[in-house]
């Protein structure tokens, strides 16, 4: 009964989209529209966790639509149920924000009636069981995200957001087709059992692999097929950048899992190395990325881009582990990417709702003009620091658990016999590493840009605290990103089913261990309890902080800001978001994005104003795109010409065709 | 009756460390002051001074946020937790797997975090140097001491840092490269996470060159203190992880006898002071590095732990 359930849900939200074409210039439409997707959202997201808790067998359903004669097939089991979970849990949870949020925006009638359409879309992507519908689901999935990306089309960039987005989303949707096509082998079978079953060569599996790494990952953002990402996402009204960024890309990682761990047979280690390594690059390239924007939507953008390289980190080794027949391990790295997804959907979240809460109080996006927030948005400010925290993988809150996971998984990458992982796995490891804390440095920039400090600009000093809508969205995901954190076994034992139907095999079980403690492997080997470190950390400084006020001294006194002496009233003299990020440019950025640094300073008696000039080169953009892009303008003005052609050349060119079409026929046959 | 003497062993650890750490800083400081003929303050310097300044006021800026405030608890619990679980006189204690190895680089580094967010917190410039620097410093130690944690963990076997201990106080450890490269590393993260020379001067105070101290250059009074004594109880805990890795001997396993103890006690306070002494040494005989040399220092530990773990990746298949 589960996947009926699934799709009136689905069905309620599309039907939602349509309805919302006609109410969108009602008064209330925004508060009916949302909280109308709301609720099948939460439905959903219940239904994947009774499948996944009551470990039911997966139900299937066809439907009369789609191809003639074939049908639509829909089906639930534990990997769909553990997306449902994620999107619904994200969906409702992003409506009631919207609920508040959708009142500020400008153009209703051009959020409204997708918006919840291209949740719907997104659920039956993780429904579909033929490749039919999947693809169909897929590109609507594409196509309406694509709407909501040009809301604001007049603003400046967004046409260009959408024209690249629409380009990489045509080229993504042809490597699925294409993947899917190479799955099918010829057969007139589309149905996902149908492609379960049948055998590949590793020629075709790695073809079949490199095709969804394009075609999935190009949707999820992984380098160098990143690149729409971070124009397309912060373009978005930011209840629909929380949803592209915090829930999109995970349906596009679920289609690569979807593939690569169930339709496919177990894929040859050269393979999972590419994955792995690709994912490395992903997360150092997209936080490096991410350190040297000034614009905060942008700046989140790429974080996404960092943590699927961490998710696809964690599902090559999980490939690789596979692929040696070393059950075990796999399930753990496959947990910890599964896990990963969880966390990167809430945190993510969380932050894109922030930063919409930011939005609307200061009207920019570019941190160079904010600062103190934190007097004027205290209850965002607190919740935004939780996702920071949890986002730059600190103890206790969430992230830390899936990228201690991701550690463990490839402390067992020894056993791996291969030559080419046994190099790789401690490359990515490093690399993992080094993400992780160019992290932790970005968000101390964001948080301390924005949140603290003194104003930048009269805007920042005037914000005011968002709505109460916003609020709770932001208070709940908060609160679940510290709680999955102190209690991540739980999490890891509802992820058993998903990994015993995908590779056979699954972690130990968590919950009945001491104390809440997760162990991946063995007692002996590692352990980590997030309830006793939060409980410790609170015990002690909690216990310190009275200690001190009661025995010690509690005077306190208001006084200027010390600052070696030399305070400076001016708020330009803090660090901001581009002075912060110069020690890890000047280190890093020089060798990753040819950073340079200029200074003018005029002689003594010119009075023109010093200046300092940063230049950055995005080497992916440069060295691929535009040369492709320069190719395929050049070959467009050459074949221009055949559009003025004379009527005997047209007729030579047809028989010239049909004669060639001919020829590589008879020679095929 | 076996719990309750695990938990005063437990507890009587927590309190060792915060106990000992002003004294290793106040004996570095000595023997600094007696490498330069000078005569330097008491070796229980340190004490006075946190004493005097928990009871001194605090002057708070106009515009610090409640965070501000905050920072100072959350900054000493988070490395007090983390201290607490680094083996020091035993191994195997009641809590020692709350945390693996992994986790306390990460409690670190919530502790670095919150400081850092500190030092940006009263909107002045030499705040905002301070924390930039000292997290670029952090972007590049820490990943170097994850990859040395890499390389002792695949020696070992295991994350956990009691574990670890005991295999390396046992005898089948052997003469290993990869773990000589992990203690180099180790060694240069330490040097840079506790902000000494050839990193960063803890003694300067108005300088551009400075990192830690220009962030926490605004506390005052007991919040100052709390600062003072997480930044000791970080240089014992280094201190304590270089000795029980790669100098476990002495220290006593889990179920030890009192005179077990005792002598874990005694091995403990030679390696701290040897450790103290070492440091002192080296802070006196070097210059203090140009900021942006530091991070071809620290590649060098990046690239030292890298190397080793991947020699021991690749030996496993020998």
């Amino acid at each position: 009964m589960a996947v009926e359930f699934a799709l009136i849900a689905a069905g309620a939200l599309l039907l939602t989209g349509i309805a919302a074409i006609p109410l969108s210039h009602h008064r209330r439409a925004a508060e009916l529209v949302y909280g109308a997707s709301a609720l099948p959202c939460g439905f959903a997201g219940v239904i994947g966790l009774w499948a996944l808790v009551a470990n039911a067998a997966p139900t299937t359903v066809t439907l009369p639509l789609g191809l003639p004669w074939i049908g639509a097939h829909f089906r639930l089991d534990g990997l769909g149920a553990f997306f449902l979970i994620v999107l619904g849990l994200g969906g409702a949870l992003n409506s009631i924000y919207a609920i508040g949020h959708g009142r500020h925006e400008t153009e209703p009638g051009r959020v409204l009636p997708f918006y919840p359409a291209f949740l719907g879309a997104m659920l039956s992507v993780v429904l579909a069981d033929d490749a039919f519908s999947f693809l169909l689901s897929w590109e609507v999935m594409s196509l309406l995200s694509w709407g909501l990306v040009l809301v604001h089309h007049r603003a400046g960039g967004t046409q260009r957001a959408g024209y690249v987005y629409l380009m990489m989303a045509a080229f993504g949707t042809m490597s699925l087709l294409l993947a899917f096509g190479l799955m099918t082998g010829g057969a007139e079978n589309y149905g996902f059992d149908a492609l379960r079953a049948a055998t590949h060569g590793p020629a075709a599996m790695a073809a079949v692999l490199v095709l969804m790494l394009m075609g999935a990952g190009s949707k999820a953002g992984l380098v160098p097929l990143h690149v729409w990402l971070p124009l397309a996402h912060p373009a978005a009204p930011s209840h629909v950048s929380a949803l592209m960024s915090g829930i999109m890309t995970k349906i596009a990682v679920y289609g690569f899992v979807r593939v690569a761990f169930d339709l496919l047979g177990p894929v040859p280690w050269p393979m999972a190395m590419v994955v792995m390594i690709l994912g490395g690059i992903t997360a150092v390239m997209g936080v490096m990325q991410a350190l040297m924007e000034h614009d905060i939507k942008r700046l989140l953008a790429y974080h996404t881009v960092e943590n699927i390289g961490i998710i696809f980190i964690g599902l090559g080794l999980a490939l690789a582990f596979r692929a040696e027949g070393l059950t075990a391990a796999a399930a753990l790295a496959l947990v910890a990417a599964l896990f990963h997804v969880l966390n990167h959907s809430l945190f993510k979240s969380l932050l894109f709702m922030g930063a919409g809460a930011i939005l609307n109080a200061t009207g920019t996006r570019d941190m160079e003009r904010m600062g103190g927030l934190i007097h004027r948005m205290p209850v965002t400010a607190v919740v935004f620091l939780a996702g920071c925290v949890a986002i730059s993988a600190l103890p206790p809150f969430n992230g830390f658990v899936s990228e201690w996971l991701t550690f463990q998984a490839i402390l067992v990458s020894p056993d791996l016999s291969p030559w080419g992982l046994k190099i790789s796995a401690p490359a990515v490891g490093a690399l993992l590493a080094l993400a992780a804390a160019l992290a932790a440095t970005c968000f101390v920039k964001v948080y301390g840009v924005t949140f603290l400090g003194r104003s930048r600009g009269a805007e920042a000093a005037a914000a005011r605290e968002t709505d109460r809508w916003s609020l709770g969205a932001m208070v709940v995901l908060a609160g679940l990103c510290l709680v999955i954190g102190i209690l991540p076994g739980f999490v890891i034992d509802l992820l058993a089913p998903v990994t015993q139907a995908l590779l056979g095999g699954a972690m130990p079980h968590q919950a009945d261990s001491p104390w809440l403690t997760i162990i991946p492997v063995a007692a002996s080997r590692s352990s980590y309890n997030g309830f006793l470190v939060a409980v410790f950390i609170a015990l002690s400084a909690g216990t310190m902080a009275w200690a001190v006020h009661r025995f010690a001294s509690r005077r306190l006194r208001r006084a200027p800001a010390w600052d070696c002496g030399f305070p400076d009233p001016s708020p330009v003299t803090q660090y901001g978001a581009g002075s912060f990020a110069q020690p890890v440019r000047r280190v890093l950025g020089s060798v990753l994005m040819r950073a340079r640094e200029e200074v003018f300073m005029p002689p003594p008696g010119d009075l023109r104003p010093a200046r300092h000039e940063v230049h950055l080169r995005d080497l992916i953009w440069e060295r691929s795109y535009a040369p492709l892009a320069a190719f395929i303008q050049a070959a467009a003005t050459r074949l221009n010409v055949m559009q003025t052609l004379t009527i005997r050349r047209y007729l030579a060119l047809v028989v010239f065709s049909l004669v060639s079409l001919l020829v590589v026929l008879t020679l095929w046959n | 009756m076996e719990l309750i003497v695990a938990l005063i062993v437990q507890g009587l650890q927590m309190l060792l460390v915060v106990a000992v750490a002003p004294l290793l800083v106040g004996l570095v400081r000595k023997l600094k002051a007696r490498l330069m003929r000078r005569r330097g303050a008491p070796l229980i310097q340190p004490y006075r001074d946190i004493l005097r300044l928990l009871r001194k006021e605090v002057v708070l800026a106009d515009n610090a946020s409640w965070l501000f405030r905050a920072v100072p608890y959350l900054v000493f619990a988070a490395t007090w937790v983390a201290a607490a679980l680094v083996p020091t006189f035993a191994t195997g204690l009641h809590f020692s797997w709350t945390a693996d190895l992994i986790a306390i680089v990460a409690l670190l580094g919530s502790a670095r975090f919150f400081l850092a967010l500190a030092g940006m917190d009263v909107g002045t410039s030499f705040g905002g140097i301070g924390s930039s620097r000292e997290m670029m410093i952090a972007s590049m130690a820490e990943p170097a001491m994850l990859l040395a944690v890499f390389a002792m963990a695949l020696v070992a076997g295991s994350t956990q840092l009691s574990t670890v201990a005991q295999f390396m106080a046992s005898p089948h450890v052997g003469l290993r490269v990869s773990l000589g490269m992990a203690l180099v590393a180790l060694i240069i993260v330490a040097i840079a996470e506790n902000a000494r020379i050839p990193v960063d001067n803890p003694a300067t105070h108005l300088e551009l060159t400075m990192a830690h101290e220009a962030m926490v250059l605004e506390y005052s009074g007991r919040h100052l203190a709390m600062i003072e004594l997480a930044a000791a109880l970080k240089l014992v805990l280094y201190v304590s992880l270089i000795a029980c890795v790669f100098f476990p001997w002495g220290i006593a396993s889990g179920t030890g006898s009192a005179g077990a103890y005792g002598l874990g006690l005694l091995s403990y306070v030679v390696k701290l002071a040897v450790g103290g002494i070492l440091l002192a040494v080296l802070e006196s005989s070097i210059a203090k590095l140009r900021v942006f040399r530091v991070p071809h220092l620290l590649g060098t530990a990046l690239m030292l732990g890298l190397l080793g773990t991947l020699l021991l990746f690749v030996s496993r298949g020998l």
